[in-house]
């Protein structure tokens, strides 16, 4: 039964984490569940190690492929003091998926600015549902550092009611076969991180 | 069959499905996706122009012989192409032409917010806005279909929300492709010289007429009656922001955009208690709709500048005080675009930026060179600028600014408009230095081909544009050729070559660091040797992401405070750091 509310989830990171690719990913499993998907991104000036964002929203007919501010109930954030530059579209019992990894933008590498360690005791202070781990790590353990955005990814599946069997398809058909037992590997160590 | 398709992918297809096979353009976010997915149909002929007016051009040629024609470009393209767009306005296609103009309100990527539907109604041509990538597939066959039955060129017009959004397209089986090719003579309508152009020109208001007529019941031009209390009238990604906050409201959702079914309008007003009418950018509809008499709402209320998203919609109607804040309240550092590890601009940029010259700058990832703390470059308005700017500054300047004024420019921002400024530069006796970052590839927009690579659109081999003999030819006596990581080269070729009297031109040779078929071999990553780092951040001056600031590392007998320190998974081993390094701390 397809719940016919529009749902929301943003993904947030740092240009060449692959956030486009992973939202690509659940916006295809959402299609083949049988929901109506939509989604938005940014190119150009952002991939130059700016921020990336990406909303996904799927229900029964969607029309904004952006979301309001106040109603998102899902963030994954790929990198974490991201997470905190967001906040303000989530809904207040959103659920927060963080890689903890930490990217530190240019005025924190030269000393001039700081950066906000406390994130993950922040967030679980403020939300009801906050998951975090070194996606990068897991990926690592997988085979490959560049699969933290598919372990993220089977960290979000928990959340959402979709057959095993769907994600699967999709992770087929989204890499070459070379590297689709790594990303199932990652998908499956996102499961139960 | 289903699929999830951006905007971009959806026109590709679109034009495919209507038996389009000809298409041209130049590379500009966000449109650029078009013709990269467009190349990839069979049996197609797609190709990068040097500009947007040779492509459009192009397109006119391959109209006039019968051919469906397309032509693409980023919203400040059609201002380089604006000059035959006009005048094909008068003559008509022949075959059919559409051009998409894909436009960035927020600027994401963009120089300027120019709103492009004032282009349909200066130059007369009708215009079709998607809300979304179905809408685009079909609005894309729908245009040529106008263009065809009207003899009019027809403009798309797409936004970054369009373009680069992913939405579930059904596709369709394509059409044939039928061969109606041939040479048309029709000096009368063809020549535009005044008398003919007297002629076409009232033929041109006929058609208006017949445009607007067609509006009236065209298909896309929909009518949503639900509360009657309020209705709103709207086009392209606004409408889905709309209905998504008020689903229940009524609707008048302009498919085409110009020109307007006055009727359809009044009829819709006629229904509505109130009509706000959502348009992100210039007031284009609700000006027109005031302009026949009906009391709307519109930017009293609703944002001139940036894209909109529902909230904005939201709160401009309900007036709602309570927009929804983030629980964190500090300051976060901001993560600004920075030139990539082991980018060739950095090594010029950063000597310039210690040459105490006034660096015009142009449109291409370079620009990025203009912040803290390389500031590099002074001024960027448009493609090709640079050029003309240095030259007009070097001559207002006089003894001034003698061996002072520098335009820099991209090699493809040079084929596409450098090229007539710098002949401008030699036949009038400039005194500005122009270098040409010469990086093999169109880097900005990710990788295009160009007159200078060697290689088409279609990847196929190509001629391969020498740039010093071709700079040569404009009449430049003074050329350089210099790599631009070779710090010391490029410092010296810069004083040597301001000092000269006359033009100069340096070519700064070195490929993107992410150009895949450059073959680059990256070298070991660097490391800092912390004996010898004597923390004097002079390496953090080149503004290079795997160069960070350890704080509170000291060291006995030092004033240091702290040292650099090089992320060996970012570092490409460019070198550069080791070589503005006074203390030899870094290999």
């Amino acid at each position: 039964m397809i719940d016919s509310k529009v749902k929301s989830i943003l993904f947030a990171g740092v240009g060449g984490q692959g956030i486009l690719r992973a939202s690509d990913i659940i916006c295809m499993a959402m299609m083949e569940a049988g929901f109506d998907v939509k989604k938005s991104e940014v190119h150009g000036m952002a991939q130059r190690g700016g921020c990336v964002t990406s909303h996904v929203r799927y229900g029964t007919k969607v029309y904004s492929p952006l979301a309001e501010s106040g109603s998102i109930e899902t963030l994954v954030s790929f990198e974490k003091m991201e997470a905190l530059r967001y906040l303000k579209f989530l809904t207040k019992d959103a659920s927060i998926i963080l890689n903890t990894e930490e990217i530190y933008p240019p005025a924190v590498n030269m000393g001039e600015a700081t950066y906000p360690y406390d994130a993950i005791c922040f967030l679980k202070n403020h939300y009801p549902n906050v998951i975090a781990f070194n996606a990068a790590e897991l990926a690592q353990k997988a085979g490959n550092i560049k699969a933290a955005n598919v372990v993220l990814l089977g960290a979000l599946s928990n959340l959402m009611n979709v057959e095993k069997s769907v994600w699967e398809s999709v992770i087929k058909k989204s890499f070459p076969k070379k590297l689709v037992k790594l990303n199932l590997d990652a998908f499956q160590m996102g499961i139960a991180a | 069959m289903k699929v999830l398709m951006s905007g971009n992918e959806a026109i590709a297809r679109g034009a495919y499905e209507a038996g389009v096979r000809f298409a041209a353009a130049y590379p500009g976010t966000p449109s650029t996706e078009i013709l990269e997915e467009f190349c990839k149909y069979d049996g197609v002929y797609a190709e990068w122009s040097p500009n947007e007016k040779v492509a459009v051009e192009v397109a006119i040629g391959a109209a006039l012989a019968g051919e469906k024609a397309l032509a693409v470009m980023k919203h400040v393209g059609v201002n380089v192409a604006a000059d035959p767009i006009f005048t094909v306005s008068y003559t008509g296609t022949n075959g059919s032409l559409v051009i998409v103009s894909a436009d960035d309100p927020s600027l994401h990527s963009s120089q300027n917010e120019q709103d492009n539907r004032n282009y349909a109604r200066f130059a007369k041509i009708p215009m079709l806005e998607p809300a979304d990538a179905q809408e685009a597939k079909e609005y894309i066959k729908l245009a040529f279909e106008i263009s065809e039955k009207f003899d009019t060129p027809v403009f798309l017009r797409s936004t970054t929300r369009v373009s680069h959004s992913k939405a579930v397209v059904t596709l369709s089986e394509p059409r044939k492709h039928e061969d109606k090719t041939g040479f048309t003579y029709n000096a009368d309508k063809y020549v535009m010289v005044p008398i003919n152009a007297r002629t076409q020109r009232v033929e041109v208001e006929k058609r208006q007429q017949a445009l607007k007529h067609f509006a009236e019941t065209f298909g896309e031009n929909k009518m949503e009656i639900n509360n009657l209390d309020v209705g709103i009238i709207t086009a392209g990604m606004p409408y889905n922001y709309a209905k998504e906050v008020f689903p229940d409201y009524s609707y008048l959702k302009l498919g085409m955009v110009y020109p307007l079914p006055e009727k359809l309008i009044r009829d819709f007003a006629s229904k509505v208690k109130k009509i706000y009418v959502i348009e992100e950018l210039d007031p284009f509809l609700e000006e027109q709709i005031k302009a026949m008499g009906i009391k709307v709402i519109g930017k009293e209320i609703f944002p001139y500048t940036n894209e909109f998203d529902p909230g904005i919609i939201k709160n401009a109607i309900e007036k709602n005080t309570q927009m929804p804040v983030s629980p964190y309240k500090e300051t976060l550092s901001p993560r600004p675009p920075n030139l990539c590890p082991g980018c060739p601009h950095r090594g010029l940029f950063y000597a310039l930026g210690k040459s105490k010259a006034y660096v015009h700058g142009d449109i291409g990832c370079y620009t990025l060179s203009y912040m803290k703390p390389l500031e590099g470059l002074h001024s960027c308005i448009c493609m090709g600028a640079s050029i003309g700017m240095a030259h007009g500054m070097s001559k207002a300047l006089k003894e001034k600014g003698k061996g002072k004024v520098v335009g820099v420019i991209g090699d493809s921002t040079f084929l596409h408009s450098g090229i007539t400024p710098l002949l401008n530069m030699a036949y009038n006796n400039s005194d500005a230095l122009i270098i040409i970052l010469d990086n093999s590839t169109t880097a900005m927009t990710g990788m295009q081909e160009h007159p200078g690579t060697g290689y088409t659109l279609m990847g196929k081999e190509a001629k391969k544009v020498n740039l010093k003999v071709l700079v040569s030819a404009l009449g430049i006596e003074n050329i350089k050729v210099i790599d631009p990581l070779d710090l010391k080269a490029t410092r010296s070729a810069i004083k040597g070559e301001l000092a000269k009297d006359g033009p100069s031109v340096i070519i700064a040779e070195r490929p993107c660091a992410l150009f895949k078929r450059a073959n680059i071999k990256a070298k070991p990553a660097l490391i800092v040797n912390p004996d010898k780092c004597e923390g004097c951040k002079a390496c953090l001056g080149l503004n290079c992401p795997p160069i960070s600031w350890k704080k509170g590392i000291i060291k006995e007998g030092s004033k240091r405070k702290g040292i650099s320190y090089i992320d060996e998974t970012l570092c490409n081993g460019c070198g550069l750091c080791e070589q503005v390094c006074k203390f030899g701390a870094i290999s």
